[in-house]
């Protein structure tokens, strides 16, 4: 069952609030519920030899918490300029911070209208991507965080 | 399963921990009342509290056991069968209840029918043999026991320490103390953080209402027992109950994390107060850092258990042991009441217990082992626990043989872990450290007790898994002792803040050595052996790597310029038996850290033990010294790997084109464009002259060199050197005399296989080979070397010419005849070559006699092992000395040439270790016919 249905279950509705953000110019969307806090990723500890996604960890309020590049996962080039911000979710009882470009509005949107992802959409997008809204002159691509934690569970357990 | 039936499962536990122990005290003071009543007492309240909860199987066999005891009390004869017993049913009680927890409070379906008969049966036996003793004996041994009871009773319960979870009020109430004054000061500062904890005493707090509860149901429990006993002993088990009460360990655990939260905040709080001067926040600071850390202190306490805790069931252990292996053995506990972790506490008991059996099985001798080494009969165990700086130390001794180095030794051989050559430079100490080494047990034979072959390897990486260390010394025929060095506490690390590459990082202080400042012109500076870099200090070879190598975090060639640069400090760290340096670019201070675990997805970095957020809110990854202990060992074997793997690709080449091994080529121009070579190792210095220093004497150019005229040779005849600014020259020097061969230019010091395609009939040419594909000329300095000293060979011939000795050279390299026969003669031997063992054989078969023979190894057809085994088979020739020569020089090749029957292995380049050996053959000869 992915995050999606269980937000669906849990509301009880069709409606379902996206807090959005962009990654390279793209709109992505995460599911409202699985947003703790959106915070500017200070003073970043790399931690060496880990996954290159691994941004490092950070002290967010005495919680330490691991940042995840999203450029990076999203094989997008570094961000040149400009502040970044960060998304604080919450993955296995772990504190996880996606660090993004720019946090965007929340959206209500109906869950009828998000849609498959396209079959041409790069692999290694549509692995996170629990799908597609269209809105008015854009996309909003949804980020199944399951899986895009999930992912990078396993990779380095493989690797090692 | 309910709160009931749970409290009971934990209690009837201890008791019967307290049964095991006062029973193998029984066991040696059979008449000691004190004790059977004790006994006595704990399971008839485990009898008791089995029929009230309905646990008929556990009520039948303590009833049986309860019986048996009963016998005793009332005078019978004490004996082992009937100790091994009741202490088996011991054993059964305790399965049922772990049956029982796991259950959830069912209590399994079982059949102990048996073993309550052989109760019965004893307690008849008992009965019968009761009727036998004196009654006057009795008499005196029941008042005796009387007065005994009455005086060491109220001792005991006063002395009785602390259960397993349970925290003296005492502790818990200065805890609470602290916390009040925590909130005021909390809600003036207003900090959400600095309350959190203190909801969670107050939390707490109500848990000690439930206790009382809790507690008072106990009481009653005990009562009924109690009733049977003295007045005086009903008061003072009563005190008992009011000091201490019974805290769920989660709660302690929950405090713990707490606490440890509220340092760190506290810590944050004075990194800010520090950067601000006048603070008015300085003064309620100075005083909130004082009662954290009191508070720290005394939650921590409440953790501490008395390491008697974990040697509780060692007694029994060791009795049982002492019947199994036919020994007697007294168990001296020393100590155990020193305080340290629960945690720590779990993670040291199995390690200890194995410890323990090792001492009684391997290190105690057999009884007549004993008294013919004239020592007592009954092999003594030790354990003893103190404290020592922020350490505990725990010593599991014996006076028993200590250990073998000679099986040791040969154990090790077989496992293939050290070579003899390794053991040579070995310390007996040393030697000893391999019991650790995984895979290895002493044991000839496979005990039940011990020996199977997981040994000490897992104790010592327990012991290393929760930060300690363990050292053996070992006495022959004295004994041996283990000493085990742990934290006090695993939740609070000192550690020392570095850099490497940019980052900080924490190492913890346990595994921190020293450090040492290295600087170029110091006493203290990084060595290379290839690329290796090592440190010496006091006399030891420390190998070194670069935390940002270690790390991966800077390019391999940084770290590189990061050893040469000035300023470094290298941190000498020390984990199990390994000891090594770790390079770092600056160290900070100390700091007192909360190891906080990573998350789940940087728990696969061996690297890392955790991380934690220092005092200016930054976080920090701590270093795991195991991890790194372990990434240098498989980056030295991976290298060794690579070495081999290169031998063998070596070795390979070899079998197709003999004369190929990679050596080191110094690459030059003299004369003409096309590159010349000559072996790196046959050039003693490459020095540079003013063309102005260069004189003419005699028809030929000097240089003054050292104090002396260097001849300069031109590698063509007619050549010149430069007419203005230096002259590059290649110095060549044997005893005293050097000779400079000019050269235009220095190109190059290439590794590469030398291999003589076309060969040279131009004089002081020896041949054209490829290196660098390129054809180069590999000049020949047997033909140089005369033209700067005519008598440069014959000089030492001329002086001792009467003990000239005659060689035969072997070699079917025309590179290597040519470049070492020079050498050789210069030795002053008469040598003779022969390309190959076939024109060798002839030589000998037509009767030339030769004092030594000097053999490659890498010939086609016949190689030097069978060329040498062949000359040993002939009688005529067994006995003269015969040397190896070999480009390879590994153990095992020089294992095998040691048994094709060579005297001696020599490195072909190694020309002073081939006069060495030589002049060696000769000396024992002479030696022999003298």
């Amino acid at each position: 069952m992915t995050m999606l249905e269980k937000n669906i279950k849990a509301t009880g509705s069709d409606m379902i609030q996206y807090v959005t953000v962009v990654i390279g110019g793209q709109l992505f969307g995460l599911p409202i519920s699985q947003v703790h806090d959106v915070f500017v990723p200070e003073s970043v500890t790399r931690v060496p030899l880990s996954a290159p996604e691994v941004a490092g960890v950070l002290n967010l309020r005495g919680r330490i918490v691991t940042a995840i590049d999203m450029r990076r996962r999203l094989h997008l080039p570094p961000l040149e300029e400009g502040q970044m911000m960060a998304v604080g979710i919450e993955y296995k009882h772990e504190s996880y911070g996606l660090v993004i470009d720019t946090v965007g509005e929340v959206l209500t949107l109906p869950i009828s209208s998000s849609e498959p992802n396209p079959s041409n959409l790069d692999k290694r997008w549509a692995e996170i991507s629990g799908g597609v809204h269209r809105l008015d002159g854009r996309l909003m691509v949804i980020l199944d965080v399951d899986r895009l934690l999930g992912a990078m569970f396993t990779e380095p357990m493989v690797a090692a | 399963m309910d709160d009931l039936l749970r409290e009971f499962i934990t209690e009837t536990n201890e008791s019967l921990d307290v049964v095991d122990v006062e029973l193998v005290k029984f066991e040696q003071e059979p008449n000691n009342a004190t004790i059977l009543d004790n006994i006595f007492r704990l399971v008839h309240t485990i009898k008791g509290t089995c029929g009230f909860l309905g646990l008929p199987r556990l009520e039948g066999i303590a009833h049986a056991a309860e019986t048996l005891m009963g016998k005793f009390r009332d005078g019978a004869p004490v004996t082992q069968e009937a100790v091994s017993l009741i202490l088996t049913s011991i054993d059964k009680i305790k399965d049922i209840l772990s049956e029982l927890e796991d259950a959830e409070g069912e209590e399994p379906q079982g059949d102990d029918s048996e073993l309550i008969a052989e109760l019965e049966a004893m307690s008849a036996k008992a009965d019968a043999a009761k009727n036998g003793p004196p009654v006057e004996e009795q008499g005196s041994a029941a008042s005796q026991a009387a007065a005994e009871e009455a005086d060491s009773t109220p001792d005991q319960t006063l002395e009785r320490p602390l259960r397993p979870g349970e925290v003296s009020l005492d502790e818990l109430e200065r805890a609470f103390r602290e916390t009040e004054i925590e909130v005021e000061i909390a809600d003036g500062d207003g900090d959400a953080d600095t309350a959190a904890p203190v909801a969670q005493v107050s939390e707490s707090a109500k848990i000690e209402a439930t206790m009382k509860i809790a507690d008072a149901k106990a009481a009653a429990a005990s009562d009924k027992p109690a009733a049977e006993k003295a007045p005086g002993e009903k008061k003072a088990g009563g005190g008992v109950s009011n000091k201490s009460i019974r805290v769920a360990v989660d709660t302690l655990e929950h405090l713990m994390t707490m606490v440890s939260e509220l340092v760190l905040t506290r810590n944050q709080l004075l990194e800010i107060v520090r950067r601000h001067e006048d603070s008015e926040f300085k003064v309620p600071l100075q005083r909130l850092s004082n009662v954290t850390a009191e508070l720290q202190e005394g939650v921590m306490a409440t953790r501490m258990q008395p390491i008697g805790n974990a040697w509780q069931k060692l007694p029994r252990i060791v009795r049982d042991l002492s019947q199994e292996l036919d020994k007697p053995i007294e168990l001296d506990m020393r100590g155990a009441e020193t305080e340290l972790d629960r945690q720590v506490l779990e993670l040291i008991k199995d390690p200890l217990t194995h410890m323990v059996r090792n001492s009684a099985d391997h290190g105690l001798e057999h009884p007549a082992e004993r008294r013919a080494a004239g020592k007592p009969e009954k092999g003594t165990i030790t354990l003893a626990a103190y404290h020592e700086g922020g350490h505990i130390i725990i010593e599991v001794k014996d006076d028993g043989k200590g250990l073998d180095v000679a099986k040791i030794k040969s154990k090790v051989l077989e496992r293939g872990l050290a070579t003899e050559a390794e053991f040579d430079k070995m310390t007996d100490a040393q030697i000893h450290k391999y019991i650790f080494a995984a895979g290895f047990s002493t044991a000839a034979n496979v005990t039940s007790v011990s020996g199977r072959g997981v040994g000490m390897d897992v104790v010592r990486n327990n012991i290393e898994l929760i930060g300690g260390t363990v050292d053996l010394r070992s006495t022959p025929g004295k004994g041996t002792a283990f000493i085990i060095k742990i934290p006090l506490t695993l939740a609070i690390v000192s550690t020392l803040i570095v850099e490497a590459g940019g980052d900080r990082f924490a190492i913890p202080q346990l595994s921190v050595v020293e450090l040492v400042r290295v600087q170029t012109n110091s006493e203290h500076r990084i060595e290379r052996i290839k690329d290796t870099p090592v440190l010496r200090l006091r006399n030891k070879l420390l190998p070194l790597v670069h935390m940002s190598h270690l790390l991966g975090i800077a390019e391999a060639k940084v770290a590189e310029e990061a050893f040469d640069a000035d300023n470094g400090f290298i941190v000498v760290m020390q984990v199990g038996s390994q000891t090594f340096g770790v390079v770092v670019d600056g160290v900070f201070h100390t700091e007192e850290i909360v190891v906080k675990p990573m998350s789940t997805m940087l728990r696969n970095l061996t690297m890392f033990s955790g991380n934690t957020i220092l005092g200016d809110g930054s976080v920090i990854m701590i270093i795991d010294p195991n991890g790194v202990a372990s990434a240098m060992a498989s980056h030295a074997s991976s290298a060794v790997a690579e070495q081999n793997e290169e031998e063998e690709a070596e070795e390979l080449s070899r079998k197709a084109i003999t004369n190929t091994s990679a050596i080191s080529l110094l690459l030059f121009r003299a004369g003409s464009p096309e590159p010349k070579a000559v072996p790196l190792s046959l050039v003693t210095r490459l020095e540079e002259f003013e063309v102005s220093k260069i004189e003419r004497s005699n028809g030929r150019d000097l240089v003054q060199y050292r104090g002396a005229l260097m001849p300069l040779v031109y590698v063509n005849d007619g050549d010149c050197h430069k007419t203005e600014g230096t002259q590059p020259m290649l110095v060549f020097s044997d005893s005293g005399r050097s000779m400079g061969l000019v050269v235009d230019e220095i190109v190059d010091i290439v590794e590469d296989r030398m291999n003589i395609e076309v060969g040279s009939e131009r004089p002081g040419i020896l041949g054209s080979a490829v290196i660098k594909d390129r054809a180069t000329e590999i000049i020949d300095l047997g033909y140089y070397l005369p033209q700067a000293f005519e008598d440069w060979f014959m000089r030492k011939e001329m002086d001792i010419e009467a003990l000239t000795k005659k060689v035969l050279f072997v070699d079917d390299s025309p590179f290597f005849r040519n470049m070492l026969t020079p050498v050789l003669k210069a030795a002053g031997y008469d040598v003779t070559t022969c390309n190959g063992p076939g024109e060798a054989f002839e030589l000998l078969e037509n009767g030339a006699k030769y004092h030594a023979i000097v053999s490659d190894i890498e010939m086609p057809e016949i190689n030097g092992f069978e060329f040498c085994e062949a000359l040993r088979r002939d009688p005529r020739f067994r006995n003269i000395p015969i040397l190896a020569l070999s480009a390879m020089v590994t153990p095992a090749s020089i294992e095998r040439g040691r048994q094709a029957g060579f005297d001696d292995y020599v490195a072909k380049f190694d020309r002073p270790g081939l006069i060495a050996a030589l002049k060696d053959v000769f000396s024992g000869e002479m030696g022999a016919a003298a």
